[in-house]
């Protein structure tokens, strides 16, 4: 369905606020800890597309997640990722861009074992 | 000779004469130019004169009333400020149940004021025009007094002076103010819908309900007596929520899967903003009046229901997903209480982990999920709390691109999953907290990919600056005084300084 609007023309005049472009080089990636919901939702970070996937898991996770108790038993080598829902392998040593990870995409990570405190999955 | 007696008209004669009495059919000028707004949507309107008003007053009896009730507000307001009404409240960390009403709810009682006298201007039909100019006016009464009321808490208490600065730029304001911006957007009747019956007839009750007995409850007599004098407008805007849909339901069938998916949209929206009220509910008061799922049931799966099943006969259905919104109420307090505790530092009221009586309310008004799910979360970070460590969330949360809320809402039927979906529209992907979200996105992309969504405003440099303190200066947040934990904050000092010194005195 499109919108019913009174100006003619309306929807081709649109100006998408969250276009790539607006972001300095940068894009948006949204992280997610599956099954460790005291980080209440995946978080958000402009990222430049160039980036190397592993710089994820060498600064920014450990920098914004490391305080939750489980994380200092996380194997990185036994982690699940998904890259738009989709099952991934990255490639540490490769971009962002080269490993799928888009605008807006949304990159969540697994910890077979490590299940939040207690196992409530928080 | 004397004169003949003017005959004095009845009360019927007089309201005819003051309301429909003023309504012309313009001649030089074509009525579709003179209301350009009232057909585009869709909805055929046949009849105008078969409107029935529903609020049966002139604007001179209006007036009186009005002026009446104000008097009585007032003087309860006065005394209230001359007695120290801030010293009887069952304790300062209900306070912020009312920044919240002031920064999140009264600039919406404004906007409502302005929208409505748009229609005020707009509807061809003279009966709701008229309705739509007194419901103008009592919007902006109840901003007004609203502001009054709270205003004697903003002596004392932080949190409260930046409101409708806040109201526009603050992270989780943006969910109610786009709510009411998407309707204020939408054409006359889709604004009929959505604020006038699904908010103010179907949801309003647990909007009102909670914040006025739960004022009751914790001591709040300004607040209190400010709800009083609201009561009598709102059910008149009740009725008028009804007449619309029956109005337009009645005039045409073509209107009924325009209004079905009006009321869809709008009963899904304002279910994803009355969040904000169930955590309050639940986490907020001291003394706590009901759950968020008690009064889910009363006000929405008892009373809705009744509504709806009476609607039936116009072919109008449950809303869609209002079986996912009963599961959410199970949830969606915690979840909400969750996003405020770890972005306090970004927060313009206190937030707190609740006490162990407070966790076993909890445990027992949600048997089934609070010990399972939430307990653990609540006693994980008070342990880390107790060690020094209290947990921040220092990375931006992602928005649901058409409630803005932070995805922090579950799939339904799991509580341990996130539940995320998403669209793509011209090449770009948005994300949805839920199915209801997604389907309004996908009716109206054009819209919602308009959405000014803060965490993406932060990151495109619009907000004052990248790290938080700038953001939050740009907010017009006091550092340390008015986000953070309410531990340790100069309003709980200011209120045991109190209750010390009314120790001393009691000897």
């Amino acid at each position: 369905m499109a919108v019913v609007a009174l100006k003619p023309g309306y929807a081709d005049a649109v100006e998408i606020r969250d276009r790539k472009e607006n972001f300095h080089g940068n894009q948006v990636v949204y992280l997610h800890w599956e099954e460790h919901l005291s980080f209440c939702a995946a978080t958000a970070f402009p990222l430049p597309p160039e980036m190397p996937f592993g710089a994820l898991t060498e600064k920014l996770i450990p920098q914004f997640y490391g305080m939750h108790p489980d994380f200092k038993s996380l194997d990185w080598n036994s982690v699940e990722w998904k890259i738009d829902g989709e099952p991934a392998t990255p490639d540490m040593s490769k971009s962002l861009a080269e490993n799928g990870v888009g605008h807006k995409s949304l990159v969540c990570f697994r910890t077979p074992g490590l299940n939040g405190y207690k196992g409530s999955c928080s | 000779m004397t004169p003949p007696r003017k005959k004095k008209m009845n009360l019927k004669q007089r309201y005819a004469l003051m309301t429909r009495g003023l309504d012309w059919e313009t001649s030089y000028q074509k009525m579709d130019d003179v209301f350009p707004y009232d057909t585009f949507e869709g909805i055929k309107i046949t009849d105008w004169s078969k409107w029935e008003d529903p609020f049966r007053l002139t604007m001179d009896a209006y007036w009186k009333y009005q002026g009446e009730k104000e008097r009585k507000l007032y003087a309860v307001l006065d005394s209230f400020a001359q007695n120290n009404g801030q010293l009887g409240i069952s304790d300062a960390r209900y306070v912020n149940a009312i920044k919240l009403f002031l920064t999140g709810v009264t600039p919406l009682e404004y906007q409502a004021h302005r929208h409505f006298s748009h229609l005020g201007r707009h509807i061809r039909g003279v009966g709701p025009r008229v309705a739509a100019q007194m419901q103008s006016l009592d919007e902006l009464r109840h901003a007004q007094t609203q502001i009054h009321t709270i205003s004697h808490y903003n002596k004392y208490f932080d949190g409260f002076a930046e409101f409708p600065h806040m109201h526009d730029r603050v992270w989780y304001l943006s969910v109610p103010k786009s709510f009411f911006d998407d309707a204020c957007s939408a054409g006359p009747f889709e604004f009929f819908t959505a604020i006038s019956f699904a908010f103010e007839y179907v949801l309003t009750n647990l909007l009102f309900v909670p914040f006025m007995s739960g004022a009751a409850y914790n001591g709040d007599l300004a607040t209190v007596t400010f709800g009083f004098s609201a009561q009598s407008d709102e059910a008149r805007h009740m009725t008028l929520g009804i007449e619309v849909i029956k109005f337009m339901l009645e005039q045409h069938p073509d209107n009924l899967p325009i209004v079905q998916k009006w009321v869809d949209k709008w009963f899904w929206r304002g279910h994803k903003v009355l969040g904000l009220v169930a955590m309050m509910m639940d986490y907020m008061l001291p003394k706590r009046i009901m759950s968020w799922k008690e009064a889910w049931e009363i006000y929405f799966t008892e009373a809705g229901g009744a509504l709806f099943e009476d609607l039936s006969r116009y072919g109008l259905r449950v809303p869609k997903y209002a079986d996912i919104a009963t599961d959410e109420a199970e949830h969606i307090s915690h979840q909400n209480w969750a996003i405020f505790y770890q972005y306090t530092q970004a927060a313009g009221f206190h937030t707190w982990i609740p006490g162990d009586d407070e966790l076993d309310w909890l445990s027992e008004k949600y048997p089934n999920t609070f010990d399972k799910y939430y307990r653990p979360r609540f006693e994980m970070w008070r342990e880390m709390e107790a060690k020094g460590e209290r947990f921040y969330n220092n990375a931006l949360p992602q928005l649901c691109q058409t409630c803005q809320i932070p995805m922090g809402y579950t799939e339904p039927g799991d509580p341990t999953k996130i539940g995320f979906r998403s669209s793509v529209y011209k090449d770009e992907r948005y994300h949805f907290c839920s199915d209801g979200c997604k389907d309004i996105f996908d009716d109206e992309p054009e819209k919602f990919s308009q959405a000014w969504l803060p965490v993406h405003q932060i990151f495109q440099g619009n907000c004052g600056g990248a790290d938080l303190s700038d953001v939050l200066k740009w907010y017009h947040m006091d550092q340390g005084i008015d986000n953070m934990d309410y531990n340790g904050s100069p309003d709980q000092k200011q209120w045991d300084a109190w209750q010390a010194a009314r120790k001393k005195v009691a000897g």
